[in-house]
């Protein structure tokens, strides 16, 4: 692919094109549209969820597609959503953070993407093939190991292999940051979006292999009947509730530390200071990735785990609140002095500091391990949940779109369309979730698909509802928002918010190869040391010469195809054995798609130094 | 720029595998899996602990346990973890052929140790009627074993393959990166062996 | 290129030099697995005492594998060795969860 051939295609080229890329940039366009697709889907399974609790023992849903539909959304919202929109804002900026041409491992980042991609499709499917999986995102054994119908088949094969991707993400991310950086980028200099994409994908490394083993486990007990949680042959429950957590607990440092990264990156720039306390915020990201290990048991402080065993995971937790409370004060002392910009990417991360520091505070209710008795299973951790998760995290994203989209997409989002969904969806946010903490404390449990009448949840609910369908008007305009850019947006300079790091420096959107020469680093937050001294703009570390780039592959797609088909044949052979014939037809393709990656070589090709001239001028 | 040409000595890099930005990725890749890989193993290792008394009536493992096909399959595949440290030395010196030949070798004895595997799975079936689906302890066990032997499986054909590919063209720095990540996998395969024959065997039949 | 041959023929030592430190470490490994088994094999000593010291011994076997034959003793494997250690960690505190706090 020459650049002169890149300019203007035809719309079938144009999916062939992103079918095969192996450009991180391309890549997170896929995972931007691919998460954005399910956050809507994900979206409209809870507002179907307060409909149904609008008023007491409503019958909007039946009780089992209720039971579908807030398993569906929280599966959706955590792994095809969240996730993926995360991957691909890392996949979009990191390298371009340390002042690489691309990610260490292009293939497999295709292949991430695609294996994400059809496990979510997978798991999508089962509302079309007789209900969706109905046993809660948690699935807990024995009721996901009795669920009848495929259900939770599909939640299992569809997870396995959308984990598989995230795994390959997280050690592609890991390599390209040791390996990639650019002459001077030194690790203490790398800007704090980088530093926590670099801890997620250790805590991606070493908690994704958990969940792994538990839905095998799962997927074993189900369809091929070992008794791993079979109670009468010896099998025992609490082992999926372990291995769920051990994986699940990290997951939620691994969604929220990026968003941390983020408004670190966001409030240096628009407080036109460097980040406060640099060094203390590295050290408390490494902190809370490793404390966050060690809390898991803080789900299942009621199973009966023995009161030594809660007071020590009941202490770990509490012990994370200070990292956080570390990072909570110096993302203030960032802004404090500094000359503030407030448009739609500040007011996100303005909004998420109070937001998140409610979720943090009712955290510390929910780890002492006595009150916890109380809470369990009560609206009140439904609220601590989704202040953390969408105060922290949906808001992270939405900051970081809003701040990244110029770099991504060339042009800047409208800034009054983008306050308007901002307040919106703040506002329905508040109203939505802050009532739940009262309705969990009055009594009302999770998961239930009716309340009964006065019995003072009334009027809660309610408001709960109105809050969400606020949500829902707010992220509809955030879309609007996006046609509208794309139709008649501004387009964008290549430093639109007078910006810090390397990734302001090239043109928006970047050329493929990103840095026509590989930067010179000379401190934190580079560009801006530049600009400060007079020079606005970075200086080479290379002399102009030949850019390698890797090769397009179709295979990454094909292997994930064969994956999805296998996928079908396990959940269906335990009807009819004949569907084993879709099992090895799958993995056949997949094996043969690694075969061929294997023998066959691929060596990249060279962008000249005469076409990169042509280019400039 | 192209890795294509094969090296002769006196081109040798020190360390060929790790001698291109490719190949330093690809090391690094590797081991960080490993890092992933040793929680997936540990997983399945403390179900593995959490259910080993739970024989519901079933055969238990000190009953069943044969030690010297265990330790036979163990000699296979420490010997084979050998053999490919020795491939790695002819590959430092550049003696493609002397490589080919131990990586032969190396998989020779992995064979070997599938095979004795199979017989084992075989003969526990068969003689004592001990299956995966017979207690939690059987599930457990045929899990944790298959899941090492089918890593053992998988790099079989991994390194089959490499060597076939590259059978005519000798060693280069493009392919120098996937005989060295093959070599620590195996390795690392070794290891989670150690631990198995171990934790489960000889602590199985001590009681 | 002359000298090449000079740099390599030493280089040809080292390696050389490397390999016999390997053989030694097979070496130990072997004995190690002759150990442990025989321990079992021969009823020689307590349950109580028996496990432990099996453990040890693999454990042993496997930092010989880790540093010796994968060479993290070696320049250029510190990011390796954190992950290693790192993975260790994590299956340290799964393992022990799953032995000790499973509630029947």
């Amino acid at each position: 692919m020459s650049i002169a051939a890149a300019q203007k295609k035809g719309f079938g080229a144009v999916i062939w094109d992103y079918l095969t890329t192996v450009d991180h940039k391309k890549i997170a366009h896929l995972y931007l549209f691919g998460g954005g697709f399910f956050f809507l889907l994900g979206g409209l399974e809870a507002l179907f969820i307060r409909i149904q609790l609008i008023k007491p023992e409503n019958d909007f849903l039946s009780a089992g597609l209720y039971n579908e539909m807030i398993t569906m959304h929280g599966t959706t919202m955590i792994f095809l959503a969240a996730m993926p929109l995360l991957l691909g804002i890392m996949n979009a900026i990191m390298p371009l953070q340390i002042g690489a041409r691309d990610v260490a491992f292009p293939f497999l980042n295709s292949l991430g993407f695609w294996l994400f991609m059809f496990g979510g499709v997978l798991l999508n499917c089962s509302w079309f093939l007789g209900g969706a999986p109905d046993a809660g995102w948690t699935a807990y054994t024995p009721l996901s190991t009795t669920s009848p119908g495929h259900g939770v088949d599909f939640y299992i094969l569809g997870l396995q292999i959308s984990g598989a991707g995230t795994l390959m993400g997280g050690i592609n991310f890991l390599v390209t940051i040791v390996t990639m950086r650019a002459p001077g980028m030194t690790y203490m200099r790398m800007p704090l979006f980088t530093w926590t994409t670099f801890v997620t994908s250790v805590l991606i490394l070493f908690a994704f292999p958990a969940l792994t083993v538990g839905l095998f486990l799962l997927m074993f007990d189900r369809m091929f009947g070992s008794a791993f949680f079979e109670v009468s042959l010896g099998g025992n429950a609490v082992i999926w509730q372990h291995l769920f957590w051990i994986f699940g607990h990290p997951e939620v440092y691994i969604l929220i530390l990026p968003a941390f990264g983020v408004f670190s990156d966001i409030f240096a720039t628009f407080s036109k200071k460097r980040l406060f306390g640099y060094t203390a915020m590295v050290f408390a990201t490494i902190l809370i990735a490793f404390l966050g290990f060690m809390v898991w048991a803080h789900h299942m402080f009621t199973v009966g785990l023995g009161p030594v065993a809660n007071a020590i995971f009941a202490i770990a937790t509490m012990a994370i609140a200070v990292p956080t409370g570390i990072k909570i004060f110096n993302w203030l002392a960032t802004m404090w002095g500094g000359s503030i910009t407030i448009n739609s990417a500040m007011l996100w991360s303005l909004a998420f500091i109070p937001s998140f520091t409610i979720g943090g505070m009712t955290g510390v209710m929910l780890a002492s391990a006595v009150a916890d008795y109380q809470y369990h299973d009560s609206y009140f951790v439904v609220a601590h949940f989704h202040y953390v998760i969408v105060g922290g995290v949906v808001f992270g994203i939405l900051a970081a779109l809003h701040y990244w989209w110029p770099k991504m997409f060339g042009k800047i989002l409208n800034e009054a369309l983008g306050k308007l969904s901002f307040w919106l969806f703040f506002i329905g946010f508040h109203l939505t979730f802050f009532i739940q903490h009262f309705l969990g404390l009055m009594g009302m449990p999770r998961r239930y698909w009716v309340f009964l009448e006065d019995q003072g949840l009334d009027i809660g609910n309610l408001v709960s509802t109105i809050g969400a369908l606020l949500m829902g008007v707010g992220g509809l305009l955030f879309v609007i928002n996006i046609i509208y850019t794309s139709v008649k947006g501004e387009k964008a300079p290549a430093d639109p918010w007078d910006g810090r790091t390397l990734e302001w420096a090239i043109p928006s959107p970047p050329p493929f190869y990103n840095f026509k020469q590989t930067p010179l680093v000379r401190g934190l937050d580079p560009l801006w040391i530049e600009k400060t001294e007079g020079k606005g703009e970075m200086t080479a570390a290379e002399p102009l010469g030949d850019i390698h780039m890797p090769d397009g592959s179709i295979l990454p797609f094909i292997m994930s195809l064969g994956f999805f088909i296998a996928g079908f044949g396990f959940i269906y052979q335990v009807d009819q054995k004949a569907w084993l014939v879709a099992v090895f037809a799958g993995m056949g393709i997949a094996l043969a798609c690694m075969l061929i990656r294997s023998l066959k070589d691929y060596h990249g090709f060279h962008i000249t130094k005469e076409e990169l001239e042509r280019e400039a001028d | 720029m192209s890795h294509d040409h094969s090296l002769n000595p006196e081109t040798m890099p020190q360390e060929p595998e790790k001698a291109t930005l490719e190949g330093k990725n690809k090391f690094l890749g590797l081991w960080f899996f490993l890092g992933g890989e040793t929680v997936l193993f540990a997983s399945l290792f403390g179900t593995f602990l959490a259910l080993r008394n739970s024989t519901a009536d079933g055969p238990a493992g000190e009953e069943i346990f044969g030690l010297e096909l265990v330790f036979l399959m163990t000699m296979l595949l420490l010997t084979s973890s050998l053999t490919s440290v020795y491939a790695m030395y002819h590959m430092k010196n550049n003696d493609f052929k002397k490589m080919q030949l131990w990586l032969g070798i190396t998989a020779f004895l992995g064979i070997g140790f599938l095979a004795c595997e199979i017989y084992e799975f075989y003969h526990y079936i068969h003689e004592y009627h001990f299956t995966f689906r017979s207690s939690a302890f059987g599930s457990a066990f045929y899990t944790l074993v298959g899941f090492h032997g089918g890593h053992v499986a998988f790099g079989l054909s991994w390194l089959i393959a490499i060597m076939v590919r590259n059978a005519k063209r000798g060693l280069n720095l493009y392919n120098a990166p996937k005989y060295y990540t093959f070599s620590l996998y195996w390795h690392f395969i070794d290891v989670v062996w150690v631990f198995i024959f171990t934790v489960v065997y000889l602590m199985g039949k001590v009681g | 290129m002359t000298d090449n041959t000079n740099i390599n023929s030493f280089q040809k030592q080292k390696n050389k030099e490397e390999m016999k430190k390997q053989l030694i470490t097979f070496a130990l490994m072997i004995g190690f697995t002759i150990i442990a088994f025989a321990i079992v094999a021969t009823e020689a000593m307590d349950k109580m005492f028996a496990i432990p010291l099996l453990l040890i011994l693999a454990v042993v076997q496997v930092a010989f594998q880790f540093y010796y034959f994968m060479h993290m003793k070696d320049k250029g494997h510190e990011f390796p060795s954190m992950m290693i250690y790192g993975g260790i960690w994590a299956a340290i505190l799964t393992v022990a969860a799953l032995v000790a706090i499973v509630w029947w």
